[in-house]
């Protein structure tokens, strides 16, 4: 992606059978997500919520894989840094927000879960735990089924570079590729696993692992949202048409610390950091949208205002929303216990 | 109705609701053109096809995760653990995942599957072919457990947990395949989850337990009656989660004296669980101390004949130990 736009005839979007406005929609999401990031880390810190896991500087894959799946029919199996991919399938700000302060409302868990670890079945997000990588033989699965009741959809599922070594990433994989599934597996690679480097992690390149199990795997700069797009475009074209499985290694890296349970300088410079801050993804893709002239500073101005007050907004709803009832902890063990477990609460 | 081998009356389980409900379907190692290492599954692939008796690679976490995956987006699977002991590597997918995802997403999702799974030794299968790991799992909420020991129950209780909406471990065991045998209804019907049975009445002794070693104490019961005169009590708890506490309490206040007898290892077993709920609910109907007899806390029953022999539970075993109770 050139900071120009164009390649060829017609800009890159263009020629990836993107519009104008599907473009402007993508960053608006990567924004937005950016934003309730930074304003969930503030939170934690304000005391007004306890816990926060961070995905600043991967927004922008995570929104333009979503653009390139049907967002209307796939399954997501979403990791928890991936806020802006579940906004841009769907989950609002509001939503969100309520999962953060743990509130009745939160579509994702009741105020259940961690924030970070989202489900809705309206939107096709399967539920997720904190074991990670137990969500990559889930999406099989899901694939499988849809291979079997011979529905055209993907199950599409992601999750870190140091997930990337956990046995269910192997022997999910490798289920995918012997019964050549409509799955799509891409890895976030953002360089740390809480604060272990990617050198310590992977000996070779996670993508070059798709060899073994017999389907592509392919590396992309996750930081450019039309190669995201493509590579993920094309994955799901495949699945469709049949030909299994893909692996997508996104490079990106983390910005913020791991959760704001963690001192990331403890095992990272300033410096380094701020290196990587350069290559923003979200800061590349709005100099791509005016140097195609679909996008200008005012126009820029407008939109964060916009961000700013629907996370506004979203904080004083779910701050001012309900807290689940104490005794609702006895609830939804089975789908029969409701009746048994009022009775245990008297 | 028939009479037929337990192993029989788990496939014919299967091959019910699997006519009944394409969603229904098959997972695990070898299940498919071989059958089951067991035999389970004979025949099923040829009815139903490979795509529904689906023989999986060699790795357990991946056959209940694609299970589970399947399960949240409206599939029945039932994932088949080719023996208990080789299940722990799918424990992560089970405990943390399958027993959760209802209570997690508040409601939103749920996981209908079945894990079978058979369990048990005196097969000369050493340590790793014979082990009981029912209280690894026992004590998750979330999950529901079950272990039949007769036909009828082994049909009726994997037909209830395939129409279950929430996960349930069903642990077969491996020594009743060909061992017992029982009259089996060919039509419909289920055995209710969560419910005990009454195998014998008796007013000398309560004896509680579940799965192959209840055959040892229906044979050590028929003894004693006709050469003793004790007369036992006998309890087949069906279900280990959730126990069927009524029926516990009932059938120990029936003698005041109770024996709990399994071949997992005592302590931390299903029947310490069953012995605090007595003590919580009928103490003062006791005559006797509560009993127990189970197999040895050593890790695993080893493969040499007097060694298996000496680690498992039998008639004799059982026997003395509910002579002990009914004359204390």
């Amino acid at each position: 992606m050139s900071e120009q736009g164009t390649v060829g005839t017609g800009h890159e979007h263009e020629q990836l059978g993107l519009s104008n406005g599907q473009v402007i929609d993508m960053y608006r999401y990567m924004l937005l997500a950016r934003k309730f990031d930074e304003r969930n880390l503030l939170l934690q810190r304000a005391g007004k919520i306890n816990f926060h896991v961070s995905g600043i500087g991967q927004e922008t894959t995570q929104v333009a894989a979503a653009f390139a799946l049907d967002r209307e029919r796939d399954y997501f199996l979403p990791y928890y840094r991936d806020y802006g991919f579940v906004m841009a399938v769907g989950m609002t700000a509001r939503e969100l927000m309520l999962s953060s302060f743990a509130k009745a409302g939160d579509p994702n868990s009741g105020g259940r879960q961690m924030p970070g670890h989202f489900g809705s079945k309206r939107l096709r997000i399967v539920t997720g735990s904190s074991p990670v990588t137990t969500q990559v033989p889930h999406a099989v699965g899901v694939a499988l089924a849809a291979k079997m009741r011979k529905q055209d959809i993907v199950s599409y599922v992601t999750f870190g570079e140091g997930s990337s070594n956990q046995g269910d990433f192997h022997e999910g994989l490798n289920f995918a590729g012997v019964h050549k599934l409509p799955v799509i597996i891409l890895c976030e690679n953002n360089q740390y696993a809480i604060s272990v480097p990617a050198h310590k992690q992977i000996g070779g390149k996670v993508s070059d692992r798709a060899l073994g199990y017999g389907f592509p795997g392919f590396r992309v700069d996750g930081n450019d949202a039309l190669a995201v797009y493509k590579a993920v475009k094309e994955a799901r074209e495949r699945a469709i048409r049949g030909e299994g499985p893909t692996l997508i290694e996104a490079m990106m890296y983390r910005l913020s610390p791991h959760s704001t349970s963690d001192n990331d300088l403890a095992y990272r410079t300033k410096e380094e950091v701020e290196e990587n801050w350069k290559k923003d993804g979200i800061a590349r893709f709005k100099a791509y949208l005016i140097g195609c002239g679909i996008w200008d500073e005012s126009k820029d101005a407008d939109l964060q205002e916009q961000v700013a007050l629907e996370i506004k907004d979203a904080t004083e709803f779910a701050d001012n929303a309900p807290y689940p009832k104490p005794e609702e902890t006895l609830l939804h063990v089975y789908a029969d216990d409701r009746e048994e477990g009022e009775k245990a609460w008297q | 109705m028939a009479v037929m081998e337990y192993i029989d009356a788990i496939r014919l389980a299967m091959k019910e609701e699997m006519e009944k409900d394409e969603s229904v379907f098959v997972l695990g190692e070898d299940v498919g053109v071989k059958g089951g290492v067991f035999t389970t599954t004979k025949g099923l692939m040829e009815q139903f096809g490979e795509e529904r008796v689906l023989d999986t690679p060699l790795a357990e976490s991946a056959i209940a995760g694609v299970a589970i995956g399947a399960a949240m987006v409206g599939m029945k699977p039932i994932a088949e653990m080719q023996y208990s002991d080789f299940m722990l590597p799918a424990t992560n997918q089970i405990i943390s995942e399958a027993a959760k995802i209802r209570y997690r997403s508040n409601n939103d999702w749920s996981c209908p599957i079945v894990v079978r799974a058979p369990i048990g030794g005196g097969i000369f299968g050493g340590l790793y072919h014979s082990q009981c790991p029912e209280s690894i799992f026992f004590g998750t909420p979330g999950l529901k457990i079950v272990a039949p020991f007769t036909a009828y129950d082994a049909k009726g209780l994997l037909k209830a947990a395939i129409q279950d909406p929430d996960p349930v471990l069903f642990f077969e065991n491996k020594k009743c395949y060909k061992m017992i045998k029982g009259d089996v209804p060919l039509e419909d019907y289920t055995v209710p989850i969560g419910k005990a049975n009454l195998l014998r009445e008796g007013a000398d002794i309560t004896v509680i337990g579940y799965s192959m070693p209840l055959h040892f104490c229906m044979q050590a019961a028929e003894e004693l009656e006709k050469e003793e005169g004790i007369t036992a009590h006998i309890l087949d708890l069906r279900t280990l989660q959730p126990l069927d506490r009524d029926s516990i309490i009932e059938a120990v206040r029936k003698t005041g004296k109770v024996l709990i007898v399994h071949e997992d290892n005592k302590t931390g077993g299903v029947g310490a669980e069953v012995a605090a709920i007595i003590s919580e609910e009928c103490l003062f109907d006791l005559d006797a101390p509560i009993m127990r007899c189970c197999s040895p806390d050593v890790p695993a029953m080893p493969i040499s004949p007097p060694m298996e022999k000496f680690f498992m539970l039998s008639k004799d075993k059982v026997k003395e130990a509910m002579r002990q109770l009914a004359v204390y």
